[in-house]
């Protein structure tokens, strides 16, 4: 197999994550190449809500401070827009949504309970009959596609490289380390990997002797045709997560999801389902005077979650200058610190902004080999499909 | 395989999908395709539902749903009653299909067809989605035919967006139920496909004031060519239209002669029109197939992107069958609906055999599709850089989002972004997008080109044309732009009527609604186990 020209860190995965840390290491001077066996963020990266608010991470605060300046730092537009209203229709959301809400008072942030009226002023497709809407006064969304433009492009600038069309078939090692990243094109060779392969964290990390374990998931959105901008975009609920985009079109998601196996190594196929209208339903509760939009286009993403839903950024025990990461389900709004967090574990040997030790893979030492089986995260039974 | 004993309770497992009504074969398109299909299928024993969205309503077709009308639509195009019976007074095998015991709809759209698959096993079948202008619903089938027709690749131009500039089979479709504004049109394009719309359109009393050609000859059948000059058509070869006239409408347009390489060379010439057809390509309507997931690809004898049927006209998803115009377009099939109706038939007689039911129908031949007389792909992209590249002003590729060609080329942010900081516009296409062909999507989510309320109709093939000029490539190595369902737009408050089972609405969640993922950071417990995982109060995703 020929040797391709190298970098001093190898990252396999052009998904937000990856593309990410490839741009924080390629603005250190490090040498850094992402291979990506499609397109940059084809998969989940591309394919989510958008959303920037995510108390419950221990890179929240970083999260909070980059948003507002990525436009500037990457140099290409991510439509960024701060501060998030979310609805709750029924006193049962207002409950729960409060939960998340409360974690974020410990980190000093505010937000407001707005009624029926206030709502409509800033929301104007929204009813007046609802128990409560929750106005944050931090988070807020971004466009994942040109988000995740914006980080290869920018990572370019900074002589980071990129090869897309890409697949990765195995690893070479040598002495308890991996020296070179083997692909349908040759072997690239490298000092130090990064794994940040979304679905296929788990298989390959398998070859390299100590799995992170993740199951797959098919989940759905949908996006209606343009309106005229409302006066705060940033808005979701009822059980959906979302916003009105830059352009004016509704893109929502929410409900259940479809656990899959994960084939070989391609990336499965994603057709939507007529779950596109159970979206539609909430988001026409949520919007009564929407009734006349039309939906336009749903889609569907895979996305990986590992057992606790938590974020996996650590190095491989059987192979130490291997880093491992999955931001599990919720990766695109963490992203621009997750980034951070993995080029700090890469050049300086451990996160200098946050404790992120709650992303250990040592975690899940304990965890049970069925642990699929035992949260029933199992894909449907498959004998009756033709 | 035994069933794991436990069951996500927030995934899809055990949410049943709600279908209104089974059929055992359902039929998209009443056409001569679909018509014959489903009059076989019928007086074999199947039960059989027919859907054709025809007549399509006024404000549809005012959004260039599901073809580019262009706004040349008459007064008698929102008269919904005449619209109704001109339609069936214009396809006899309709009544016949009445009469055969089909149950026909008309007027019902079909938005989405879907299937069990590796990715989607909780479906419980192939299951459509149907709608009309009051209601949508879902219908199960064991099998499927789609015969959902051709549609008019767009051609831009600067005035090209004026009403009365539309695509062939738009304004014949009009023609057809006499809705049809425009009375003096220029027509571009010389295949066998545009001569036959110039000729149906003279038929309907349409003057055609000149057929315009890009190329240094006409590319259809000369016998055709032929006759439409005995009928007093001028016929201007090596020629585009530079600009549509008019204030508000059309009102004539400025043609001139092109070089070699499309750029232009003579003095312009004004010709008096009120519309201006579109036929320089007509491509299978894939929407439906492409979105469910069946295989596709370029087939130039097909004209352009079709599912890949076999010689019973079976896609890649077994129970989905692909007939008439919409599996593939060539000459033969152009001027004989035969060729069509063949097909159709036998897709039905396949079908009987999967049923295990004897067809004494599986003669019927199988014809394929015409060799090629052109290169398709070359005349496309020689359309495209002599009309939309050596363009004297610049106009709106895609009409919806507003993008020109440079801004596609460029892969611009769109303009509402007002983004000044470009760094990279000395960059080419290849270098902004990386190896390989650039794909239309990628484009697509970057410039916003395609991704308008017309989904694609009006500029898709053009956005592949431009891509493969860029880059050189032939436009069979452009990737098809996704289709995604609903295939047409469909409101709010139709979709939402569809109903979900109890347990989904019970369980529903914003995200995986996995308890852990919640919490904070700071009372995540030093080891992960399912047995000693405690966070099990209710917790909102975010």
């Amino acid at each position: 197999m020929s040797e391709i020209s190298g970098a001093s860190v190898v990252i396999v995965g052009g998904g937000v994550t990856g593309l990410s840390a490839g741009w924080w290491l390629a603005q250190s001077g490090v040498d850094v190449l992402v291979i990506e066996k499609g397109i940059v963020g084809w998969e989940a990266s591309g394919r989510n809500g958008g959303g920037c608010t995510h108390m419950q991470s221990p890179l929240f605060l970083e999260e909070q401070r980059l948003w507002p300046m990525m436009d500037e730092l990457l140099g290409y537009p991510t439509e960024f827009m701060p501060h998030r209203i979310r609805i709750a229709a029924t006193e049962e959301q207002l409950v729960l949504y409060s939960r998340g809400i409360a974690t974020s008072r410990q980190h000093g942030y505010r937000y407001e309970l707005l009624d029926g009226k206030q709502l409509r002023e800033l929301v104007p497709l929204a009813g007046e009959d609802i128990a409560g809407a929750y106005y944050y006064h931090f988070g807020g969304h971004a466009n994942p596609h040109r988000t995740v433009q914006a980080y290869a492009w920018a990572m370019q600038d900074h002589g980071g490289r990129l090869f897309q069309n890409c697949a990765v078939t195995g690893f070479r090692t040598e002495g308890g380390r991996v020296t070179g990243v083997k692909t349908e094109r040759g072997v690239f060779g490298c000092d130090q990997l990064l794994i940040a392969a979304g679905p296929h964290t788990g298989r390959f990390s398998a070859m390299l002797g100590q799995e992170v374990p993740v199951a797959i998931a098919r989940a759905e959105m949908i996006v209606t045709e343009p309106l005229p901008l409302m006066a705060h975009t940033g808005v979701d609920g009822n059980g959906l997560y979302g916003r009105q985009t830059l352009r004016g079109n509704l893109a929502y998601g929410g409900g259940p999801h479809e656990w899959l196996e994960l084939p070989d190594a391609d990336a499965p196929a994603k057709p939507s389902t007529p779950l596109m209208n159970h979206i539609g339903r909430r988001l026409l509760e949520m919007m009564p005077r929407a009734a006349q939009v039309r939906i336009i286009r749903s889609w569907a993403g895979i996305i990986e979650n590992t057992p606790d839903g938590r974020p996996v950024i650590d190095r491989l025990s059987t192979f130490p200058n291997v880093v491992v990461a999955t931001m599990s389900s919720v990766g695109f709004g963490l992203s621009p610190a997750s980034g951070h967090a993995i080029r700090d574990l890469i050049v300086d040997g451990a996160c200098g902004f946050a404790d992120i030790s709650s992303f250990r893979l040592g975690r899940f030492d304990k965890l049970e080999p069925d642990w699929r089986e035992l949260q029933g995260w199992n894909a449907l039974a498959m004998e009756e499909i033709a | 395989m035994s069933r794991p004993t436990k069951f996500d309770e927030k995934s899809i497992a055990g949410k049943e999908l709600s279908v209104e009504e089974h059929t055992e074969l359902l039929v998209i398109g009443a056409g001569p395709a679909g018509l014959s299909a489903a009059i076989d299928a019928a007086g074999r024993g199947l039960s059989v539902v027919l859907v054709d969205e025809n007549p399509v309503p006024f404000t549809t077709m005012g959004n260039e749903v599901p073809l580019h009308y262009g706004q040349g639509m008459s007064g008698v195009a929102r008269n919904r009653n005449a619209m109704m019976e001109a339609l069936i007074a214009s396809e006899p095998l309709i009544e016949a299909a009445f009469e055969a015991g089909v149950d026909v709809r008309l007027g019902t759209a079909c938005w989405g067809l879907y299937g069990r698959s590796e990715s989607t096993r909780w479906l419980p079948g192939m299951v459509a989605g149907l709608a009309d202008e009051e209601r949508g619903w879902l219908i199960g089938a064991e099998h499927v035919i789609v015969a959902a027709g051709r549609r008019d690749m767009g051609l831009g131009f600067p005035g090209w967006d004026k009403p009365g500039v539309m695509g062939a089979t738009a304004a014949m479709s009009l023609a057809r139920f006499g809705a049809l504004a425009p009375r003096r049109v220029v027509l571009l394009g010389t295949s066998a496909e545009a001569l036959d719309a110039a000729g149906a359109l003279m038929k309907a009393g349409v003057e055609i004031a000149a057929i315009v050609e890009q190329a240094a000859a006409p590319v259809g059948p000369t016998e055709m060519v032929a006759s439409l000059r005995v009928a007093g058509c001028e016929i201007l070869t090596g020629h585009v239209v530079r600009e549509a006239l008019g204030r508000e409408t059309v009102e004539g347009v400025a043609v001139c002669a092109v070089g070699e390489i499309g750029q232009p060379t003579a003095e312009e010439r004004h010709i008096a029109c009120d519309g201006v057809v579109l036929a320089v390509g007509v491509t299978p309507v894939i929407d439906l197939v492409a979105a469910l997931g069946a295989d596709v690809a370029f087939q130039q004898a097909r004209g352009g992107y079709a599912p890949v049927v076999d010689a019973d006209q079976r896609t890649s998803v077994r129970d989905v069958f692909a007939v008439g115009d919409s599996a593939g377009i060539w000459p033969a099939k152009t001027r004989d609906r035969l060729v069509s109706e063949r097909e159709g038939r036998r897709a039905v007689a396949a079908i009987l055999s999967d049923r295990g039911v004897a067809s004494d129908d599986m003669s019927i031949d199988a014809v394929g599709p015409d060799s090629p007389t052109y290169d398709l792909s070359a005349y496309r992209i020689g359309w495209v850089r002599a009309s939309v590249v050596e363009a004297r002003a610049a106009f709106h590729v895609c009409q919806c989002e507003e993008v020109t060609a440079r801004e596609i080329l460029e892969v611009r942010p769109p303009r509402y972004l007002d983004w000044q900081a470009e760094r990279r516009n000395d960059r080419s296409l290849s270098s902004l997008l990386g190896e390989g062909p650039p794909n239309p999507d990628q484009v697509k989510r970057l410039t916003r080109a395609g991704m308008g309320p017309c989904q694609g109709r009006r500029c898709r093939e053009q956005v592949a044309a431009l891509l493969a000029l860029q880059v050189a490539t032939p436009l069979a190595s452009i990737p098809l732009a996704g289709y995604r369902a609903p295939v047409r737009p469909l409101t709010l408050a139709i979709s939402s009527q569809l109903p979900e089972a109890p347990e989904q609405a019970l369980h529903w969640d914003v995200w995986f609604g996995i308890h852990p993922q919640w919490r904070p950071y700071w009372e995540v417990p030093e080891f992960y186990t399912v047995a000693t995982n405690d966070a099990a109060a209710p917790a909102a995703s975010e």
